[in-house]
């Protein structure tokens, strides 16, 4: 078993080895351009490392192509926003009854519409009787929406002019991020599994669209592109620390400055938290993964006709793991804005939040959780710092032309955009040449 | 009089626009129906391999400009559509060559493939925009309407003008003929024939003697063209940003799909079902209704069943109803 493991290069001493560069990374971040540098680093490696584990419990445990990503991770972004933002009274009282009794309208007329479905034979009748339904509960959602809306919306715009959250705290937010993605992929794996895994594929690509598209102009809902900024924290306020005298004592013992020190406490505290997440999601996935339903996933990824002739109903299981596997990404995403202390609709680029994702999970290794943390610390660094690399290597390169070429300003402006080659030839490169990644995946016999 | 403003307001605004559109969208889902259809998988790097076409060709429009060369009334850029695509055939033709063809000699499935698109769609986007920069790119010229609106009503004598810009209209054109050529090539020329045995029975056309990588390199350097010219008559009627094209992906597959993924024909039936839905869901119909109904039924809103904003959705709720009623397109395409 070892030696296979070792042929594999699956070694416990390479992991090992592997594993520890990312301490090692952190620490020279930290000694060469600043901690603070440093420890924003690691907490987004941390928050990367749990959409890696979304996507690869999709990729890895079944074969799932995602590339809406960016759609769940959004979506627990606007859960941070309904849970803990204080609500808005004037603007309940000015149109939120009116908002949810549009929504409950809205709700109702698709459940009547799936019951006539259902309920009626299949025909002409049918689909005209559905398509008038769908018309007027339309129209009727429209009536009750439209002006509850424009009322929350003119309730002082410049601050708020949206319905606020329920004033919890924002920890709750996190499983409830993973709640609405888990929402959107039911829908999404309902219409599209079963079918081509392409069909998969476009239709998560459309969802994400749609959800940030949402984001961007429901104001009642998520202030659209005015953005929603200063979230509660879990963790304590730099000014609070700063002005504790035990806190700053302490500093002055360790030999720091007080406003450093207090940035890089908040900042501990945050990878704490996340790191605690982070393990937790691992201990699961892991155990999921060497369970009898891991072993069922894997014979369904494997060879799906075999799996179905055993009597296994593929298309449920994908539908699970789809569902799980974005709920992660739902998380991942409400503790990202939870960290940002901010929602900013404008932010979500699919490159940055679907395709770097992906980039972790193939590079790190396709159905290994902890090549996916492996992957997403890594890529995430060399996300961070292929920026000024890609400056530095253009400035080098153009250094025999003239200061006051134009070619050679324009090369510097956009070399910024070298780092989607780098990333896309890195996960073409590992693709074709080591298509199990850096800790590949265990095969049990 | 009435029904007759209401009508040249319908067209201006929702049938013009949207035939140009549907147009485009056609010329990109055949491309993306094509590459299914014989090579197996579904091009994520559809939407920035038009990118890169368009990219090319206003490079060469711009210095064609500069050199003082123009097509007089028509646009630049048509004189510089062939190096556009001599440049789209080239990147394809090393991506195939590089990406593409080690995972086809070893029969891999089909989702390898468009994960290694995804890949390759990182790579020509970054490309792009290292070249020619994220921005906003404008490369129209030459006369810039068919007629205009304020000439319609002067001719017509109606209250409502008709506007038809020079773009849209070369987009029909150049469309038409696009698609007149290629339906020549694949029923009537031998190579073409050869494509679609390929296509329907790779086992039954190796048999018989085709070189399935000759049926390949063709299929890319026609895509090459298809996607160049789309994404140049696209950067013509709207304007050039390399996100927009890459966002144009997802009416584009719906198109192929609700044709039918690898019908030709499906792919542009498809083009004009999504486009016609999108500019028709999002278009306010205040003034059309305003012209049709007594003044007492006149709307007061816009009658704008979703805002532009969402005009994303509308793509996605087709692909929605046409996965779960007819998963195999509305001509029968390959493959559920």
């Amino acid at each position: 078993m070892t030696a296979h493991h070792a042929a594999a290069g699956n070694s416990p001493a390479r992991n090992l080895l592997l594993f520890s560069s990312i301490p090692l990374l952190i620490l020279l971040v930290g000694f060469l351009q600043s901690w603070n540098v440093a420890l924003a680093i690691l907490n987004m490696g941390l928050i990367s490392a749990i959409m890696a584990i979304g996507v690869n419990i999709q990729w890895g445990y079944a074969g799932l192509f995602n590339i809406g990503v960016m759609g769940f991770v959004a979506l627990g972004g606007l859960a941070a926003v309904v849970v803990s933002m204080p609500p808005v009274d004037e603007a309940w009282a000015a149109g939120g009854l009116g908002v949810l009794a549009a929504l409950a309208l809205g709700a109702a007329t698709i459940a009547a519409a799936v019951a006539l479905f259902r309920r009626m034979a299949p025909g002409r009748r049918r689909t005209l009787a559905i398509g008038v339904l769908l018309l007027a509960g339309f129209a009727l959602f429209r009536a009750v929406f439209d002006p509850a809306v424009e009322a929350i919306e003119r309730v002082d715009p410049a601050a708020t002019g949206y319905l606020g959250g329920l004033g919890l705290p924002i920890l709750l937010a996190w499983p409830v991020g993973g709640l609405l993605a888990a929402g959107a992929a039911w829908i999404v794996g309902k219409t599209a599994l079963g079918l081509r895994s392409d069909y998969l594929a476009i239709a998560t690509l459309g969802i994400s669209e749609i959800i940030i598209a949402m984001l961007k102009n429901e104001d009642w809902l998520s202030r659209g592109v005015k953005n929603v900024i200063g979230l509660p924290r879990p963790v304590p306020y730099e000014v609070d620390l700063q002005a504790s005298a035990g806190f700053v004592d302490f500093a002055s013992g360790l030999g720091l400055d007080p406003a450093e020190a207090s940035s890089l406490a908040v900042k501990l505290a945050y990878a704490a938290l996340f790191l605690i997440v982070l393990l937790a999601l691992l201990w699961l996935a892991e155990k999921a993964l060497n369970s009898p339903w891991g072993r069922m996933m894997r014979a369904i990824r494997d060879n799906e006709t075999a799996a179905e002739a055993m009597g296994k109903n593929v298309t449920l299981r994908h539908l699970q793991v789809f569902i799980i596997g974005s709920a992660v990404c739902g998380l991942a995403g409400a503790m990202m804005t939870t960290l940002d202390g901010q929602l900013t609709p404008g932010s979500y680029q699919p490159l940055r939040f679907t395709f770097l994702v992906w980039v972790m999970v193939i590079v790190g290794g396709s159905g290994n959780n902890w090549g996916s943390v492996l992957g997403g610390f890594l890529i995430w660094f060399a996300w961070v710092e292929a920026e000024p690399a890609g400056r530095w290597l253009m400035d080098v390169l153009t250094s025999g032309m003239s200061d006051d070429s134009a070619l050679r300003a324009h090369l510097l402006e956009n070399a910024a955009h070298m780092r989607m080659i780098a990333m896309g030839m890195l996960l073409l490169l590992v693709l074709r040449f080591s298509p199990r990644g850096l800790i590949p995946e265990v095969v049990r016999r | 009089m009435e029904l007759l403003n209401a009508f040249v307001a319908l067209a201006n605004f929702v049938l013009v626009p949207a035939t140009a559109y549907g147009a485009q969208l056609a010329l990109g889902a055949l491309g993306v129906t094509l590459i299914y259809g014989i090579l197996r998988f579904s091009n994520f790097a559809h939407g920035d391999t038009m990118a890169f076409g368009a990219m090319f060709t206003i490079l060469a429009t711009w210095a064609l400009q500069a050199a003082g060369v123009g097509l007089g009334p028509l646009p630049t850029a048509l004189l510089a559509l062939p190096v556009g695509i001599a440049a789209t055939a080239a990147l394809v033709l090393l991506t195939d060559r590089f990406v593409y063809r080690f995972y086809r000699a070893r029969r891999v499935v089909p989702v390898i493939m468009v994960v290694a698109s995804m890949g390759v769609m990182f790579v020509t986007n970054g490309l792009v925009r290292l070249i020619i920069g994220p921005g906003d790119q404008r490369f129209a010229d030459g006369e810039r309407f068919i007629i205009s609106a304020r000439e319609f009503k002067r001719l017509s004598g109606l209250d409502e003008g008709l506007a038809i810009r020079t773009t849209q209209g070369l987009t029909l054109v150049t469309a038409v003929v696009v698609v007149a050529l290629l339906f020549w090539f694949l029923n009537r020329t031998r190579t073409g024939k050869s494509m679609r045995a390929f296509s329907d029975n790779e086992d039954l056309a190796l048999l018989s003697g085709i070189n399935p990588e000759r049926v390949v390199a063709i299929t890319w350097v026609i895509v090459a063209a298809l996607a160049t010219i789309a994404g140049v008559l696209y950067g013509l009627d709207k304007s050039f940003k390399p996100f927009t094209y890459f966002q144009l992906l997802l009416p584009i597959f719906a198109a192929a799909i609700v044709g039918g993924l690898g019908s030709p024909l499906g792919a542009i039936a498809g083009g004009f079902v999504i486009a016609f839905s999108e500019v028709a869901v999002t278009y306010a119909f205040k003034k059309v209704l305003g012209y049709l109904l007594p003044q007492t039924l006149a709307p007061d809103g816009l009658v704008q069943l979703l805002s532009t904003d969402y005009k994303f959705a509308v793509s996605f709720v087709i692909l929605v109803i046409v996965l779960l009623v007819r998963p195999t397109g509305l001509f029968r395409g390959k493959a559920v």
